[in-house]
């Protein structure tokens, strides 16, 4: 009697506790998430020497724009930013359209090559000569310490050319009839009806495209680490990092990059912190406007091509 | 007679192969516009995905640079004997892989589990918001990520020594980034604190098309939410978690590279160092490409390999192969 009492309040009760767990999980969920970045945001506003006393959490203690300034007044990170931006804009550009290309002759049912090619383009995916025999391939061709070595290589994408092709293939196929009628070429159909169409699909994968070559800094490193004014800011950004990753191990790797940049008494800390929220901000304001896109656009991509 | 009828049976034939080859011509010919399109891209395409694959003949060679191709000298496997004899290649093979496994199965559950509440939680606004929050590292570089995480564990005002000290349960800050018991830990939690948001959008997408009426009917069964939970939402995306289980097995000696190569320091790289680190230290750093390339081969082999094994199972399991 008393047992299945207490079964009818557990009952009962179970909806607001499993619910209550639910959303005080969630909430540690998106401090855990955010929190890192957040307290970085907030010693990049707070005077680097104050900084040095520890403690800040959530707000800038003593609120100060120096590090800011110090990190725009470097000529180094200027280039390195003006890098970043053309690199990225450059190969958002070119990566999404060839790829649209791509995508638009696989998607064409009646293409005679349409098996072959498409093998030839998902076998890319799989199969990877490796880093030697591509930095040999880089050096052939001229791009060592070159500005196109940021956009020519990482131009064609399998992946991205799957999930457009299987988007185009989901338009019905009334669209493109109609101008075929009217003796329109393959040309007009793509530029005039297809792409127009596939707005959605192309947002996701610029974003893709976007942050990927944001974020790269591997190619800096090996192909154009002794020309300075090729630098990108995730390549400064990992300068910083191995510095004070070696100043934690042996005390006298600090100098190495502490003298470079770290004039005007800006410490360390508090220039990788400002350099982190300059390399990180343009994206972090994009992605949750285009976030109903990408989300779209995964689940396009998850359903197999 | 027989002569006759077999003559015009050849000109017939090749009467209808004329035909077939002029209907070829017309369809190439009606094409032309896509075949300029896709040419140039194929091209590219085999410029940097195709022809890097010459450059596996350094292999099977002492290459030099200044000999090229043709002039340096033919030496057989022996770069892969010494390869495998190589103590330190076999450690890194193994580093590589526990963090890989690790990071692969911390990702799946923790991607699983994390849709799986979600998909309870009935309050669309929060939902939206926690869903943003946790899709914000995603878009974070491995650099800044690895900076976040040296901040966070650093000994001297990081968050986590912080927290353990406030808590009680340490008494001095420990040495996260200095011990080797931890590295694997940290590179396959950083894995999961960078993707669980993003990978979890395939799950929900994937558990959004569950049909509702069998909610329903297990309601009528007497199922609970748990039940529920168990029997139908994560039935239900099992198709989902077995492609991706096949798409992540051909990245298994992919266990990344940035976080070990920029976090890896001191008596730490005995555990951070992975194949990728080897391939550049032997091959940009010493130069000695031939070694480089073997072990790229290697890696190359082992994932085409994973790939086709994990199909074939999928296949064997009634599960649609990816391939």
């Amino acid at each position: 009697m008393l047992k299945n009492r207490i079964k009818a309040v557990l009952n009962k009760l179970e909806p607001f506790l499993f619910n209550g767990f639910n959303i005080a999980f969630m909430l540690i969920i998106i401090v855990v998430m955010v929190y890192p970045f957040w307290n970085t945001v907030a010693v990049s506003f707070n005077d680097s020497q104050d900084t040095l006393h520890g403690g800040i959490t959530f707000f800038p203690r003593k609120f100060s724009l120096y590090n800011y300034k110090t990190v725009f007044k470097n000529h180094l990170l200027v280039t390195a930013a003006i890098n970043s931006v053309l690199r990225t804009l450059l190969s958002t550009v070119f990566g999404v359209f060839i790829s649209a290309v791509i995508a638009f002759v696989l998607s064409r049912q009646e293409f005679l090559w349409r098996k072959f090619v498409t093998r030839y383009f998902v076998v890319t995916m799989y199969v990877s000569a490796g880093l030697i025999p591509t930095y040999f391939l880089i050096k052939d061709l001229g791009l060592i310490n070159n500005f196109l070595v940021y956009i020519i290589p990482g131009l064609i994408s399998a992946f991205n050319v799957i999930v457009i092709k299987t988007f185009m293939q989901s338009l019905p196929p009334a669209l493109t009839e109609a101008a075929e009628i009217d003796g329109a070429g393959y040309f007009r159909c793509f530029i005039q009806i297809i792409l127009p169409c596939c707005k959605p699909v192309l947002a996701t994968v610029a974003l893709w495209c976007a942050v990927g070559a944001w974020n790269s800094w591997f190619d800096t490193f090996i192909y154009c680490s002794s020309k300075e004014s090729l630098t990108t800011l995730q390549y400064e950004m990992m300068k910083m990092i191995s510095a004070s990753m070696n100043a934690a191990t042996n005390k006298s790797g600090s100098d190495i990059y502490g003298g470079g940049v770290t004039i005007d008494a800006v410490t360390p800390v508090s220039m990788r912190a400002a350099v982190t929220v300059v390399a990180s901000v343009p994206i972090l304001f994009v992605y949750p406007f285009l976030q109903k896109y990408f989300v779209q656009g995964i689940t396009i991509g998850s359903v197999k091509g | 007679m027989a002569g006759k009828i077999s003559l015009s049976q050849n000109t017939q034939n090749e009467l209808f192969k004329a035909e077939e080859s002029k209907k070829k011509a017309k369809a190439y010919n009606k094409q032309t516009e896509l075949f300029i399109m896709i040419i140039p891209c194929m091209i590219l395409a085999f410029i940097f995905y195709y022809w890097p694959l010459s450059g596996w003949i350094m292999a099977f060679q002492n290459y030099r640079p200044a000999k090229g191709y043709f002039g340096s000298k033919f030496v057989g496997l022996d770069q892969f004997k010494f390869l495998f004899s190589d103590p330190i290649f076999w450690r890194d093979l193994v580093n590589t892989l526990a963090m890989s496994l690790m990071s692969l199965i911390l990702g799946f559950i923790f991607a699983i589990g994390f849709a799986l509440l979600l998909n309870e939680l009935r309050l669309k606004g929060f939902k939206r918001i926690t869903q943003t929050a946790s899709y914000l590292p995603h878009f974070l570089s491995w650099v800044i990520v690895c900076s976040l995480i040296s901040n966070i564990l650093s000994t001297y005002d990081g968050t986590l020594n912080n927290l353990l000290m406030w808590l009680g349960f340490i008494e001095k800050p420990i040495l996260w980034l200095g011990e080797k018991n931890y590295f694997w830990w940290i590179v396959a939690l950083a894995n999961v604190w960078k993707e669980m948001g993003w990978n979890s959008i395939i799950y929900l997408a994937a558990m959004s098309s569950i049909d509702p009426e069998l909610y329903e009917a297990c309601e009528i069964d007497g199922g609970n939410r748990y039940r529920k939970m168990w029997h139908i939402t994560l039935v239900g995306i099992r198709p989902t978690i077995l492609v991706l289980l096949i798409m992540n097995a051909g990245w298994i000696l992919n266990s990344g590279f940035e976080v070990q190569y920029l976090l890896g320091r001191g008596i730490v790289m005995d555990v951070s160092e992975t194949i990728d680190i080897f391939v550049l230290k032997y091959g940009i750093t010493n130069g000695n490409y031939s070694l480089a390339t073997a072990a790229g081969i290697f890696k190359s082999v082992v994932s085409i390999i994973m790939i086709a094994g994990t199909n074939f199972m999928a296949k064997k399991m009634g599960e649609d192969s990816l391939l």
